[in-house]
């Protein structure tokens, strides 16, 4: 019972995670028709942002070390997050501007290798290193700061399990952006033009909608999300290097596609469900089949059932 | 017209003194991991080379030619390691090449240098396939100045069941790593024979970061210990989770754990634990104590044991180039092969047949954050 209730606890925890980022892949699927390879490096460039702004602040083993998330800390790992998020968003503007809306009357395949190559570019971009400069970071891996010490709450201990104050936190953390991001996307105009522009564009067009910036706003906020998740994932786990972001993009991808690309409660759905999945598997199974279990699912989904969990199946009229 | 005189003549000039300037030094390549996840093992082991080669060029060099380094990164991954040696042999024309630290990365290396007919020394790579071929015979020009693993994990073994007199430990390996997995199964085999019990095995792959699924199925097998014959950053960073999952047993590893960054990565987790090594900085040898000052008044640091092997194998490379009848690949092949009895920092080196060196090995102590000598297990 401990054991199943720790891999609970885990897979929740790397659940939202998953969501966060798959949530990105689905509001830009939404409104693009494109799967944009490059948001798991957004996700990376959020992370190392969050690392350069807690080091600019000098934060880390010193100032923390007093122990506890006092209110001071918390405050200054919310701006870090914030700055981050920001900076991360504007980068999405930076990408959507010079390498997709260039694109947007080509054919998708033109658009999906662009993806790839902004992916990489961010990638070894990052994996480059000038001496003396500690931007880009290079290829070696950083261990992220302690922006606050964690530490067990014992909530569950009489029942064997541990559940850290970190990860409560980002639980906490993910869920209000998600909360956010819903009534975003269902109560505000914003989210209604979002929406409308991705059942048709070029009709929102003609009602007015101003398409091109509802484009870039859903490409900022979803790399905002990404940055968050990043940061998120590097407190509790906290080595960062810029391959990080392929595997876990990939995974968020999968996430996606399995809750319905294009249904924002679906890429909410599918991260948790496949951060649970990832968890049992490694844990109950065999432990080095962990990654294997999220590409299995994508196949499984793809012949089961392409739409997804929460995704509308297209019926094509000729 | 005037002009194109004096471009030849300074053509020829510049041609004169480059070819003159070749024929008085002998190009060691290095191919090393400066960046990526081992980035300290590949510093270490630089800095470990330029110390040697300085001391060797200041009494005169090899055979009267100054020694020159070139180092190529590998970023850590073994495809890059096998272009980086690639690069150095055929466009660089080194007389030899020093690398890897990684065995995965040796052993893309290795056929190069066999091929290529190039003698190449590792550092420290420890799995004993890589001076090897597929059949099981020793290559000609791989060579390696370390002990390898089926000692290594034996040293564990001994360790584990003598002195910290326990019977159940759960074994972590990473799956992608052929140091990882040999090791892992070395010490298994030795600590099964000692009678003890492997309570679990489990895997994971170099540069995940959640090990929550692994460590929690380990704490249901309640060990008494936990092998994880990896390299230093996973290890950190396993040590974090396993502390934070509550479990107090101490951790176990070999010599991928050495590096100032296990300590400041797991920052007090992996105290109580031990790993094996190559040699320990406390050693009261007047070689290992005029070595760390030399290093320390060059660098600034304590040399870790890569930085250590590093020296000693440049130290028996320049001594087998003295003893070879002349620079060229199979010559200095030969005399590496008869090394015996080196007296190096690491240890008194003699490679036998399968250009192994046959050495004690140091069992390290983790205390208050910082490593501490424990024992020496001898083969």
């Amino acid at each position: 019972m401990t054991e199943f209730l720790q891999h609970l606890v885990n897979g929740v925890s790397l659940g939202t995670i998953y969501a966060l980022i798959a949530l990105g892949y689905t509001m830009v699927y939404g409104v693009l028709k494109l799967i944009n390879f490059a948001h798991g490096d957004v996700y990376m460039v959020g992370a190392f942002m969050g690392y350069y702004l807690a080091g600019f602040w000098r934060l880390g083993g010193a100032a923390s070390a007093g122990g506890g998330a006092t209110p001071g800390s918390v405050v200054r790992a919310f701006l870090i997050t914030a700055a981050s998020m920001v900076v991360c968003g504007f980068l999405g503007y930076v990408i959507e501007r010079f390498a997709y809306r260039p694109l947007r009357d080509r054919p998708r395949l033109t658009a999906l290798i662009t993806a790839i190559g902004v992916s990489f570019l961010l990638e070894f971009g990052f994996q480059l290193n000038f001496r003396g400069s500690n931007f880009p970071p290079g290829p070696t891996p950083r261990i992220f700061p302690t922006l606050f010490e964690g530490h067990d709450t014992g909530w569950l201990s009489a029942l064997g399990v541990n559940l850290y104050t970190t990860d409560l936190l980002t639980l906490g953390v993910a869920i209000l952006l998600m909360v956010l991001l819903q009534w975003i996307v269902y109560r505000t105009k914003f989210g209604t033009a979002m929406r409308a522009v991705s059942f048709d564009h070029q009709v929102a067009g003609l009602m007015g909608i101003p398409v091109n910036r509802i484009i870039s706003w859903t490409f900022v906020l979803g790399s905002a999300l990404a940055a968050a998740a990043g940061i998120l994932f590097a407190v509790t786990r906290p080595r960062i290097d810029p391959l990080m972001g392929l595997m876990f993009g990939l995974k968020a991808f999968v996430a996606a596609v399995l809750g319905g690309i294009g249904s924002v409660p679906g890429a909410m759905v599918g991260g948790m469900v496949l951060g649970l999945s990832e968890e049992f598997v490694a844990g109950y199974l065999l432990s080095s089949y962990r990654d294997a279990i999220a590409f299995g699912i994508l196949i499984l989904v793809l012949v089961l059932r392409p739409s997804g969990l929460f995704g509308r199946t297209t019926v094509e009229k000729v | 017209m005037r002009f194109l005189r004096v471009v030849a003549a300074a053509a020829l000039l510049l041609s004169l003194a480059c070819s003159k300037k070749e024929s008085a030094e002998i190009l060691i390549g290095h191919v090393a991991s400066l960046t990526g996840s081992e980035a300290t093992f590949g510093q270490s082991t630089d800095n470990g080379i330029k110390l040697a080669f300085e001391e060797i060029n200041k009494a005169g060099g090899v055979k009267g030619k100054k020694l020159v380094l070139k180092t190529l990164d590998d970023q850590g991954k073994p495809e890059e390691a096998q272009v980086a040696a690639t690069r150095l042999i055929v466009n660089d024309k080194v007389t030899a090449l020093i690398g890897e630290v990684a065995s995965s990365r040796s052993l893309a290396m290795g056929p190069v240098a066999e091929k290529n007919k190039v003698p190449m020394i590792s550092t420290a790579s420890t799995n004993p396939k890589v001076t090897l071929d597929q059949q099981g015979n020793t290559l000609k020009y791989v060579f390696r100045v370390c002990f390898i693993d089926p000692f290594q994990g034996t040293v564990m073994a001994k360790f584990a069941r003598e002195n910290m007199k326990i019977s159940k430990v759960a074994v972590l390996r990473d799956v992608g790593n052929a140091y990882s997995v040999g090791l892992a199964d070395f010490f298994e085999d030795t600590f099964k024979k000692m009678g003890g019990e492997i309570v679990t095995d489990q895997s994971f792959k170099a540069g995940d970061q959640d090990f929550k699924a692994q460590l929690t199925k380990i704490r249901e097998t309640n060990p008494e210990a936990i092998y994880v014959p990896a390299y230093y950053t996973d290890v950190g960073l396993i040590s974090r989770q396993v502390r934070e999952l509550g479990m107090k047993v101490p951790l176990m590893g070999g010599d991928g754990w050495d590096s100032e960054e296990l300590y400041k990565i797991s920052q007090g987790a992996l105290n109580g634990s031990f790993f094996s090594n190559h040699y320990t900085t406390e050693s009261p040898d007047e070689r290992v104590k005029s070595f760390i000052e030399k290093y320390k008044a060059a660098y600034g640091s304590v040399p870790d044991a890569l930085a250590a092997l590093g020296y000693d194998a440049a130290l028996v490379a320049a001594d087998a180039m003295n003893r070879a009848k002349d620079l060229s690949g199979p010559a200095i092949a030969d005399a590496l092969a008869a090394t015996k009895d080196f007296k190096a920092v690491t240890g008194n080196i003699t490679l036998n047949e399968q250009h192994n060196a046959v050495k004690s090995a140091v069992v390290i102590a983790i205390d208050n954050n910082a490593g501490k000598y424990a024992a020496t297990v001898s083969p």
